[in-house]
C-alpha cells in the first residue's frame, strides 16, 4: 500500500515546491536581487554582514580597543596579521604594560574568514563594508590598521 | 478564411502561374523549408532568452537586459558569436561522426516541426500517421547525442550519451504509451483530425477526464525526460561531467545542440498542446466568428503555456540520480500509464466519455 501512499507524497511535495518557486516568480519584479553595479555605484550599499576587508575602528580621541594580545594573530590561518608591539609604560599607572606599535594587516592575503574577528576580545577589529579593493601595487594592500598617534582606550584592558 | 491562407495561396497561384508544374511543386517546396527554418531558428534564440528571463525570475534576479531594450537582442548577439567561433576538435576523435552527430540531433527536430498544425491552413505536412511520425522522427535525436559523445574520444561525454541513451530508452515508453491513451480516444493519428475530433467535443483533456488527466501527467513527466531538460538533465550534469555529450563541440556545432534542446520543448510542448488542449482551436469557441483572428496565435498561447511548466520544473526540482530515474519510469510511470490505458479503453467502451 506505501505504493500509492508513496505516490500521493511525491506529487505533494513537488507541488509545494512548484508553488514556493511560483511564489517568487510572481515576486520576482519587486524583490529583485539583482544589483547592477557599474551603474548604481553611488547608491550601492553593501548589506552588514559582508566581508570587505579587517578595518580597527577609533574613536573621536583617536583611541582603539586593541590591548595587543595578539590572540588574532594566533588566530590567523596564513599569517595575514603582524602585531608589533612593545612594553611601555603606561603615564596613568606608572607600570609597564604590553602596547602596539603597529597592527599590520595584509589583505592581499587575507581570505577573509573572519577567525580574527571573532578572536579578539575586546572586538577592537571588525569588519568594513567597502568592496573596491583593488590597487595598482601590491604595496598598497599591506595596510596598518591603527592610526598614527591612537593609543589604547582606557579601562579597556579591566 | 484567415491571413496565413491568403498568403500562401496566394504565392501557390502565383508560382504555378508562371512556372511549369514539376518546377512549382520544387520551388514551393524550397520556400516552405526555407520559412520553416528562418522560423525556427528565430523561435529557438527566442525560446533561450525566454528559459533565460523565467530562469531568472524564479530565481530572483533580472536577467539579460543589456543588449536592445529589456534585452531582447542578447541571444541574437550570443549566436552571432558562436557563428564567428573556430570550430575546434580535439586528437583521436572520429571525425566523420563527431561532425555528423549535430546535424542528426538538428534535423530530427525541425522535421519533426513539419507536421504540426499551427492554424488549420499552416502546416507543411499532413500526413495520416502524423503522431506515430512524430514519435518516430524525434527518436532519431537520441542518435546524435550517442554519437556525439561515442565519437568526441571523452569520457564524460561518453557517459553523457550513454546515459541519453538510457533515459530516452525508458522514457520513450511512457510518451508512446500515454499518446496512445490519446489516441484511443481520437480514433486517428493524424493531426488535423485529432483537432477536428476536439471541435465539437471539447478538448480531449475534457472528454477523457481521469485517464487523459492522468495521461497528460505522464506525458508531461516523460517528455521533459525526452528532451533532456532538469530535473532530467544527467546527459548534462555539469557537477559530474563538464557539459556531457557536447562537451568537445564549440562554435556552431554546440549551437546546434543547444538549439535542438529548444526546438525540441516546443516539439513536446507542441504534441501536448494538440493532443490534450486542443491545438489551434480557441477556448469555447471564443475567436471562431472572428474572421481575420489567425489561430495561430491561440496555438501558439498553449505553447507556451507548456513551456513555462516544463521551465517552472526545471527551476523547481533537483536532478534525479541514475537510479531514481529507472525507478521512476519502470516502477511507477510505466504500469500506472498501462493501467491508464486500459481504463481509457473501458471508459470509451462504456461510453463515459464528455
Ligand atoms: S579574516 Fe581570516 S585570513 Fe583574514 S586576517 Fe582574519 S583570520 Fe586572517
Ligand atoms: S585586534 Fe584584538 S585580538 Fe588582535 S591584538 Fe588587538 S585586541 Fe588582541
Amino acid at each position: 500500500m506505501s505504493y500509492f501512499s508513496d505516490i500521493y507524497n511525491g506529487i505533494k511535495t513537488l507541488l509545494t515546491g512548484m508553488s514556493v518557486t511560483g511564489g517568487y516568480f510572481i515576486r520576482a519584479r519587486k524583490g529583485s536581487i539583482t544589483q547592477q553595479y557599474p551603474d548604481n555605484r553611488e547608491t550601492l550599499k553593501m548589506f552588514d554582514r559582508f566581508r570587505g576587508e579587517v578595518v580597527m575602528p577609533h574613536n573621536e580621541n583617536n583611541e582603539h580597543y586593541c590591548t595587543g594580545c595578539q590572540a588574532c594573530e594566533i588566530a590567523c590561518p596564513n599569517g595575514s596579521i603582524e602585531i608589533v608591539w612593545d612594553r611601555q609604560v603606561d603615564p596613568e599607572t606608572g607600570k609597564k604594560k604590553k602596547m602596539i606599535d603597529k597592527h599590520i594587516y595584509h589583505l592581499g592575503m587575507c581570505t577573509m574568514c573572519s577567525l580574527c574577528v571573532e578572536a579578539c576580545p575586546t572586538d577592537a577589529i571588525v569588519w568594513a563594508q567597502n568592496y573596491e579593493n583593488s590597487v595598482y601595487d601590491r604595496k598598497y594592500l599591506t595596510k596598518v590598521l591603527n592610526q598614527p598617534g591612537s593609543k589604547v582606550k582606557a579601562g579597556i584592558e579591566d | 478564411m484567415n491571413i496565413p491562407l491568403n498568403i500562401t495561396k496566394t504565392i501557390h497561384d502565383w508560382l504555378f502561374s508562371i512556372m511549369p508544374e514539376g518546377v512549382a511543386t520544387v520551388t514551393e517546396w524550397v520556400i516552405v523549408a526555407a520559412a520553416y527554418l528562418a522560423l525556427f531558428a528565430v523561435a529557438g534564440l527566442y525560446l533561450v532568452l525566454l528559459e533565460r528571463k523565467v530562469a531568472a525570475w524564479f530565481q530572483l534576479r533580472l536577467g539579460p537586459n543589456r543588449v536592445g531594450p529589456w534585452g531582447i537582442f542578447q541571444t541574437m548577439a550570443d549566436a552571432l558569436k558562436l557563428v564567428s567561433k573556430e570550430l575546434t576538435s580535439n586528437a583521436n576523435i572520429d571525425k566523420f561522426l563527431y561532425n555528423l552527430a549535430p546535424y542528426f540531433v538538428i534535423l530530427s527536430s525541425l522535421i519533426a516541426i513539419g507536421v504540426f498544425p499551427f492554424s488549420r491552413q499552416f502546416q507543411a505536412l499532413d500526413i495520416n500517421i502524423g503522431i506515430f511520425f512524430l514519435f518516430a522522427v524525434s527518436s532519431i535525436g537520441v542518435i546524435g547525442i550517442l554519437l556525439a559523445g561515442w565519437s568526441s574520444n571523452n569520457k564524460f561525454a561518453m557517459i553523457g550519451a550513454m546515459r541519453s541513451g538510457l533515459q530516452t530508452i525508458s522514457y520513450e515508453l511512457s510518451v508512446g504509451l500515454s499518446m496512445l491513451t490519446m489516441v484511443l480516444l481520437t480514433g486517428s493519428l493524424q493531426l488535423s483530425e485529432i483537432i477536428e475530433v476536439q471541435r465539437t467535443g471539447g478538448w480531449l483533456i475534457l472528454q477523457g477526464h481521469i485517464p487523459a488527466i492522468i495521461a497528460f501527467m505522464i506525458f508531461m513527466i516523460a517528455g521533459t525526460a525526452e528532451t533532456n531538460r532538469a530535473p532530467f538533465d544527467l546527459v548534462e550534469a555539469e557537477s559530474e561531467l563538464g557539459a556531457g555529450f557536447h562537451t568537445e563541440y564549440s562554435g556552431m556545432k554546440f549551437a546546434y545542440f543547444f538549439l535542438a534542446e529548444f526546438i525540441n520543448m516546443f516539439i513536446i510542448a507542441s504534441i501536448a498542446v494538440v493532443l490534450f488542449f486542443g491545438g489551434w482551436l480557441s477556448p469555447f469557441g471564443i475567436t471562431d466568428d472572428i474572421t481575420w483572428f489567425p489561430e495561430t496565435i491561440w496555438f501558439v498561447i498553449k505553447v507556451l503555456g507548456i513551456i513555462f511548466l516544463m521551465m517552472w520544473f526545471r527551476w523547481t526540482f533537483p536532478r534525479l540520480r541514475v537510479d531514481q530515474l529507472l525507478t521512476l519510469e519502470w516502477k511507477y510511470l510505466l504500469p500506472i500509464n498501462l493501467v491508464n490505458l486500459v481504463l481509457m479503453a473501458i471508459i470509451i467502451w462504456l461510453n463515459w466519455t464528455i
